[in-house]
């Protein structure tokens, strides 16, 4: 009788692209549960949407560049970033609007730099930018949440919207960030008093809070299952709450609003541990990570608060995304054995 | 090389083989940022491809009396000159035209692409064919310029021809072809990032074009020596 005997070094199998890709999609799920609890199907119907036509777009570009289309489909990039931007879209918009965005992301922003592994940007944030540049009207319509009494369709109506097109002017209502944003005249207080959507939740609006701690659920099973380091998305959520802390002054109508409105508003988890650990087009080496995390934190609050959108997570997310390279050329970690790190690039190679 | 074959040969470059926005990338500038529009590409097309000609017809008339060391001074006076008499005619016939395309004609002057073809070409060659090269080289710019144009009209405004009159006259005015009825409206096409991208893939259009025609002319001269190889001997005998 043999005896099968394992003995040390016991090493484990890295994980494939196709299993990360998975994960990542699974752990969507929690704040996409929540998206649809609150705004109703529209989120789902984006998400679906959106995956099918980037794994469609995906095979037609393999097939054109003469590539196996199976395998790369089986690497689920395509579906990663066709689920992050259904998620991103506002619920019930039309859906030509996410026909464009996969193609912007598929086609423009990965295929045309060489696809999985080569896109120097995110391709969902760049979807996402190039539909609320191009269509502000559609980009800027969100669902009124459904525990503050907005009504939410049902899943005929959403379709008859979806496709046909018909007005969602009904049940829309300004987003958190949005009417601390436009306030200009009230105290902090009297904000949180009046808006329908901030009175109703505890510290960050109705639904939005709740939209939040899911992504930051599913983010934290990511860390769990070691998917990505906690330096980006630690060091993005730090930075934002400093920001949030020096500027605050205690709720005056100029403030910007509270650490915690800050951290579960808007796209904040969502960014954090879906859109700034993206492994390529980040920042490679775990000091550039946190670098290039606190940098996003920072610029997402000064667009917040300073700029024209009263969201910023792709467009700081695309800003760092550039400057990616220029991280990583000054973080190159010290080598085993060496005392200095070597530079990418040796001064006298230029 | 008798005439007409030399003068085809410079068409063919300045329209396909060499063409000044497609191959040499020069004049992006211009290019890029006002073709928004087909009239807009249009008028600022045309206003090039005129400096171009007459720029070229009078440095090669110049090209033995100005020494090599000044030469470039004297190339770009001639065409700071000419473009200056450029914008006072489209300031003259086509007012509201000129004020939209606005800087972008007088930086005409700093067109790469007329320098370059003076100093590569009718600082060398007799007077007919710079006149024929820069005639082609300014056509070949306009009809790409033109085609960005037309291309971000339609994906920006859903239009095509619009506001023609600003170059044609009234007669023009109704000229619109409004291809999508309660068209949204594809801002970036509009924007900088439009001409980029539309720029772009009409490069890489041009390149699979070239890529297929240089195949064919491969395929069409293997062919009479198909099956004569001899065994051992890697390719075939002429």
């Amino acid at each position: 009788m043999a005896l099968t005997r394992i003995t040390s070094p016991h090493t484990h199998r890295a994980l494939g692209t196709g299993q990360v890709m998975r994960t990542v999609v699974m752990a969507t799920l929690p704040g996409l549960a929540v998206l649809t609890y609150f705004f109703g199907v529209g989120t789902l119907h984006n998400v679906l949407l959106a995956s099918a036509v980037c794994m469609g777009f995906e095979a037609a570009v393999m097939a054109v560049r003469g590539r196996p289309v199976l395998f790369y489909l089986r690497d689920c990039s395509a579906l990663v970033t066709g689920v992050l931007l259904g998620l991103a879209l506002p619920p019930y918009c039309p859906w030509w609007l996410v026909v464009v965005g996969s193609f912007c992301a598929i086609v423009l922003a990965k295929q045309l730099y060489g696809g999985m592994g080569f896109n120097p940007f995110n391709p969902a944030m760049v979807a996402y930018v190039i539909l609320l540049i191009s269509f502000p009207l559609q980009m800027s319509q969100w669902a009124a949440p459904s525990d503050i009494g907005g009504h939410t369709p049902g899943v005929l109506e959403a379709l008859k919207q979806i496709w046909a097109g018909s007005s969602i002017d009904g049940y829309t209502a300004a987003t958190p960030l949005d009417t601390v944003k436009q306030n200009s005249s009230l105290m902090l207080d009297s904000v949180y008093l009046q808006d329908p959507v901030l009175a109703a939740g505890s510290f960050a609006g109705a639904g939005w809070e709740w939209v939040n701690l899911a992504f930051l659920a599913g983010g934290a099973y990511l860390l769990y299952r070691r998917i990505f380091t906690w330096h980006a998305p630690v060091s993005m959520l730090a930075a934002l709450a400093l920001m949030a802390i020096i500027f605050y002054d205690g709720g005056s109508s100029n403030s910007g609003g509270s650490v915690l409105f800050h951290l579960f508003s808007g796209a904040t988890m969502l960014g954090a541990f879906f859109i700034v650990t993206d492994p390529v087009s980040s920042a490679v080496s775990n000091r550039g990570r946190l670098i290039y995390g606190a940098s996003i934190g920072v610029l997402i609050y000064v667009i917040r608060i300073w700029g024209n959108y009263p969201d910023a997570i792709a467009f700081a997310v695309l800003l760092m995304n550039f400057a990616a390279p220029f991280i990583d050329y000054y973080t190159v970690p010290r080598t085993y054995g060496h005392k200095k790190s070597q530079r990418a690039t040796k001064k006298a190679d230029l | 090389m008798s005439n007409t074959a030399e003068w085809q040969t410079i068409s063919k470059k300045g329209l396909w083989t060499n063409n000044p926005a497609l191959v040499q990338l020069l004049g992006l500038c211009p290019l890029l940022a006002v073709s928004g529009s087909v009239v807009n590409a249009l008028g600022l097309g045309l206003a090039t491809m005129m400096v171009l000609t007459s720029s070229n017809i009078a440095v090669s008339l110049i090209r033995k009396t100005v020494s090599d060391a000044v030469r470039l001074p004297a190339f770009v006076m001639i065409i700071a000159s000419l473009t200056t008499c450029i914008e006072l005619l489209m300031q003259a016939y086509t007012y509201e035209l000129y004020t939209i395309l606005g800087i972008f004609i007088p930086l005409i002057v700093t067109n790469c692409a007329i320098l370059g073809r003076a100093d590569a070409f009718a600082s060398k060659n007799p007077v007919l064919p710079s006149a024929i090269d820069g005639l082609m080289m300014g056509l070949g710019f306009t009809l790409v310029l033109l085609t960005v144009g037309a291309v971000r009209e339609i994906l920006g405004s859903g239009t095509l021809f619009a506001n023609m009159h600003l170059l044609f006259g009234e007669a023009a005015r109704d000229w619109t072809l409004t291809l999508f009825a309660n068209y949204p409206g594809f801002l970036v096409a509009i924007l900088p990032p439009g001409a980029f991208i539309v720029t772009g893939f009409l490069i890489a259009l041009k390149n699979i074009i070239d890529h297929h025609q240089a195949q064919r002319a491969a395929a069409r001269k293997e062919k009479p020596v198909k099956g004569n190889k001899r065994v051992r001997t890697t390719g075939t005998i002429a």
